[in-house]
């Protein structure tokens, strides 16, 4: 009975193998455009995220590092 | 024959790094049970092409200013792919902070110190894998950093996913400018594991975990709680040194998701949710929407929301001295909420009078950010009848402020 979650992921993962791009390369303009970058300007976010981080508890799970203590 | 023979090397080749991978996870995860499932999962997946980031050059000045704190400074990246396979970058990044903060005003003198940040970084493609390792070291008069992170990325299902597992270890070192003996350590570790995943030609997500764990000496060297007396059976206040667990575990996860709409702008949504081990859970969100024009112009403005709750051991008044083991009354571990609204302008350029330059852009940010605390005081109210109207110890109003940011920057590719 162990077996029975192992095997059905297996096969789930097996399945994945003949997994084909559903957006071809031609369809992709749209996300080459410059304002579909995640983190267009990484200087700034990793700024922005410092001046969070320093002001926060929560940390981690962001699109840039900080960096310091951020005392006070 | 020829051609059978270099399909079957290339085959070879790549169950060699499909290996090299597993290998990484296997030592990075070191969770057996998990790990047959991951390996299962990798050794089906095709591999493809990941690439360098491009080289490109960032001047960035900073300056932010609110709650009696006011911090600027320059920020500098230079990115240059150094050999075919191989992409360097450098950054260099000050503070100088002059602050007369709350905490300064309530228990200390006005001050002023400078925080200087280098990193170096290292990007190595290795046939479809893309490498990364750097270091980043960090000082001020009392506070020294260093980190060291490496980490791996790659494509899968043409490029469809992006998976990235990392790892950062810091080691710092706490001092106290008023006391020449006192020295502590810190010793950080962080994990982190990324998918990005394209879902439609309009939409793309990406999701981060990080685990990080921190050891050593966790709360500020200055900073202290504020707890309650009484002399000549009236209230009042006494303060003393804080005390913060020696270990914090923290566990994020956060989404971010972009969709280009129909007609050429985009719109995006990040979340994040976090928890850690001094009973604090945060919640984030944050919208955004760029806008370019045809004169080359790129607008985005963005609103974010944050909120968490307390740390066990914080309090804004405790009952006695020594009321329990870790005392804490840092603001930053009470319970509020913040609100920030930003816009940036960019305007892009391309140079055709340096033949050197591909491309670049100004750029100027401006962020207003407003934080509400639910049980954190104001305890440098006036306490001289003399002076005007005075609160008791323990009711004053709870402490908020709002703050500016401005960025201006410029960004050069080549």
């Amino acid at each position: 009975m162990r077996l029975i979650p192992f095997i059905f992921v297996t096969i789930l993962l097996l399945q994945g193998c003949s997994i084909e791009p559903w957006v071809m390369p031609y369809e992709r303009a749209r996300l080459a455009d410059p304002i579909m970058l995640m983190d267009p300007n990484p200087v700034s976010s990793s700024y922005l995220n410092h001046v969070y981080q320093a002001r926060e508890s929560a940390r981690g799970a962001e699109s840039g590092q900080g960096g310091g203590c951020g005392c006070n | 024959m020829v051609r059978g023979a270099v399909v079957a090397v290339t085959r070879l080749s790549e169950n060699k790094k499909r290996l090299a991978v597993i290998n990484i996870l296997r030592q990075t995860l070191g969770a057996k049970r998990h790990f047959v499932l991951i390996a299962l999962l990798l050794a089906c997946l095709p591999l493809t092409a990941a690439i360098l980031p491009e080289d490109r050059f960032d001047a960035l000045y900073h300056y932010y200013s609110g709650g009696g704190v006011d911090i600027s400074g320059p920020s500098l990246l230079f990115r240059k792919q150094v050999a075919a396979p191989v992409s360097m970058s450098t950054h260099y990044y000050v503070d100088t902070i002059s602050s007369a903060s709350i905490d300064v005003v309530t228990q200390a003198s006005p001050y002023n110190e400078e925080r200087t940040e280098y990193g170096l970084n290292v990007d190595y493609l290795n046939g479809k894998s893309l490498l990364s390792m750097g270091y980043t070291t960090s000082s001020e008069n009392d506070y020294v950093a260093d980190t060291v992170n490496i980490g791996i990325s790659q494509d899968f299902f043409g490029d469809l996913t992006n998976i990235s597992l990392g790892f950062a270890r810091g080691s710092d070192t706490v001092t106290r400018s008023t006391d020449n003996v006192f020295e502590e350590q810190i010793e950080r570790r962080n994990y982190r594991l990324g998918l990005s995943q394209i879902l439609s030609k309009n939409m793309t997500v990406t999701l981060a975990f990080d685990l990080t764990s921190d050891e050593g000496f966790l709360n500020n060297p200055y900073r202290r709680y504020r707890y309650a007396t009484t002399v000549n059976n009236a209230l009042t206040e006494s303060w003393d040194y804080e005390r913060y667990p020696g270990t914090r575990t923290s566990t994020a996860l956060g989404m971010r998701g972009l969709y280009y709409l129909p007609y050429r702008a985009a719109i995006g949504l990040e979340v994040r949710q976090f928890s850690d081990t001094w009973g604090i859970n945060a919640q984030n969100w944050q919208l955004f929407y760029r806008h370019p024009t045809a004169m080359g112009w790129l607008f985005e403005v963005r609103y974010r929301q944050y909120s968490q709750n307390r740390a066990s051991f914080y309090s804004d008044l405790f009952n006695a001295q020594d009321a329990q083991n870790f005392m804490a009354r840092d603001k930053e571990l009470s319970t509020y909420s913040s609100q920030t609204l930003g816009i940036t302008a960019s305007y892009g350029f391309n140079t055709g009078a340096i033949s050197w330059i591909e491309r670049g852009s100004v750029n100027l940010s401006w962020d207003y950010m407003r934080f509400d605390y639910a049980n954190f005081r104001n305890a440098s109210v006036n306490r001289d009848p003399a002076k005007g109207p005075t609160y008791d110890v323990g009711k004053e109003p709870f402490y908020g402020f709002s703050a500016n940011i401005i960025q201006l920057y410029l960004s050069v590719w080549y």
